[in-house]
């Protein structure tokens, strides 16, 4: 009888063992980047001509950093919540960090652009992108080689970080952000470093 | 505006022959030495898009931009454990195929052993009991068992 209970507890362990494990996403890699300063970049901004911009322009506020592209069709699921989330307006400003805008794109054959043209090409499709779709962000600068994005831990494009008024990146949200992420995680995260 | 921009970008993609961007490999083996290091680095990360397989057999975007990183690396003269910590600041232990061994990974490298060990400590119990019960039930015959048991076999040879 004793043994029994032996092969049954050991049965029950391996199964909640396996419950867990298989009740993970493996897709939700922890950013090793979380509780560390938000990586330099200095890139073009979209739509202003000759201007670059740095995570330290947004020292002292909190803010969010979407990293997207007009490729990515997850984008335009999350870009609806990011819209709403801006026109609320509670002051918490989004950096988008375009990624990859031509060279991400599957369709398009790299070897036919030429290389001074990307450049604009990636503008003009991007800025086509949120005129379609809406610009809830601050700004957007170009990670025209998704150099950036590789300092970023980029995998998955969209990617959502939260950063601090220190610069420190206290949250790293991989895939579309929907509003039940926004109204549980983020913004709660974004109310208590505001304060 | 969207016929334009598509317009744009047919010209742009009819005009030129095929001119390889950086986004394309550079042609293999500038440097056997380089790039055998490249293909032995490569094998030890994971490719974060496709998690099973590593950045040497993966074709994916990220895969692709990562050898290059790794490539241009090796050109600047890093070590293969700077060029490992590089990813690892990035994209965390998950990108390597041999994690360090850590007290979040202890699980992991310990199980296995912990495993063994509860399978011999319990395999011994089994068989100490085992002999327990055996020398408790093992006593020797009575005499009328004996006398059956000697009718019986006689019994078989006769036949």
């Amino acid at each position: 009888m004793n043994r029994y209970f032996w092969i049954l507890g050991a049965f029950i362990a391996l199964a909640a063992l396996l419950a867990v494990g298989l009740g993970l996403n493996p897709r939700e890699v922890p950013s090793p980047l979380v509780g560390k300063p938000a990586p330099a970049f200095n890139l073009a901004v979209l739509g202003k001509e000759g201007e670059t911009m740095g995570p330290e322009a947004m020292r002292g506020k909190v803010w969010l950093l979407n990293v997207w592209a007009s490729w990515c069709v997850s984008c335009r699921q999350e870009h609806p919540v990011l819209v709403e989330f801006s026109r609320r307006g509670n002051g918490t400003p989004i950096v988008g960090l375009n990624y990859k805008e031509l060279r991400g794109d599957g369709e398009i054959d790299m070897r036919r652009v030429v290389p001074e043209q990307e450049a604009p090409l990636a503008r003009e499709r991007a800025a086509g992108w949120l005129k379609q779709h809406g610009d809830p962000y601050l700004l957007t600068v170009m990670d025209i080689d998704g150099r950036v994005g590789i300092d970023y831990g980029v995998y998955g494009v969209p990617e959502t970080y939260v950063i601090d008024k220190e610069g420190v990146i206290r949250m790293k949200h991989t895939g579309p952000v929907s509003p039940q992420i926004l109204n549980d995680k983020i913004l709660p995260l974004v109310a208590e470093l505001s304060r | 505006m969207k016929a334009l921009y598509i317009a744009g970008l047919l010209v742009s993609l009819c005009i030129l022959p095929a001119q390889a961007s950086s986004t394309y490999e550079a042609a293999v083996a500038t440097d056997p030495v380089a790039e055998k290091r490249l293909q032995a680095l490569s094998r030890e990360l994971r490719c974060l898009v496709c998690q099973n397989e590593t950045i040497a057999d993966s074709n994916a975007e990220l895969a692709v931009d990562l050898r290059r990183e790794i490539r241009g690396m090796i050109q600047e003269g890093r070590s293969d454990n700077e060029i490992l910590e590089f990813m690892v600041t990035r994209y965390g232990d998950f990108v390597l195929y041999r994690p360090p061994v850590k007290a979040i990974t202890l699980l992991l490298w310990g199980g296995p052993i912990a495993l063994l060990l509860i399978a011999v400590l319990s395999l011994r119990s089994y068989l100490k009991r085992r002999s327990i019960l055996v020398a408790k039930t093992d006593k020797p015959l009575s005499a009328e068992e004996t006398r059956r048991a000697e009718a019986l076999l006689k019994e078989l040879d006769s036949k």
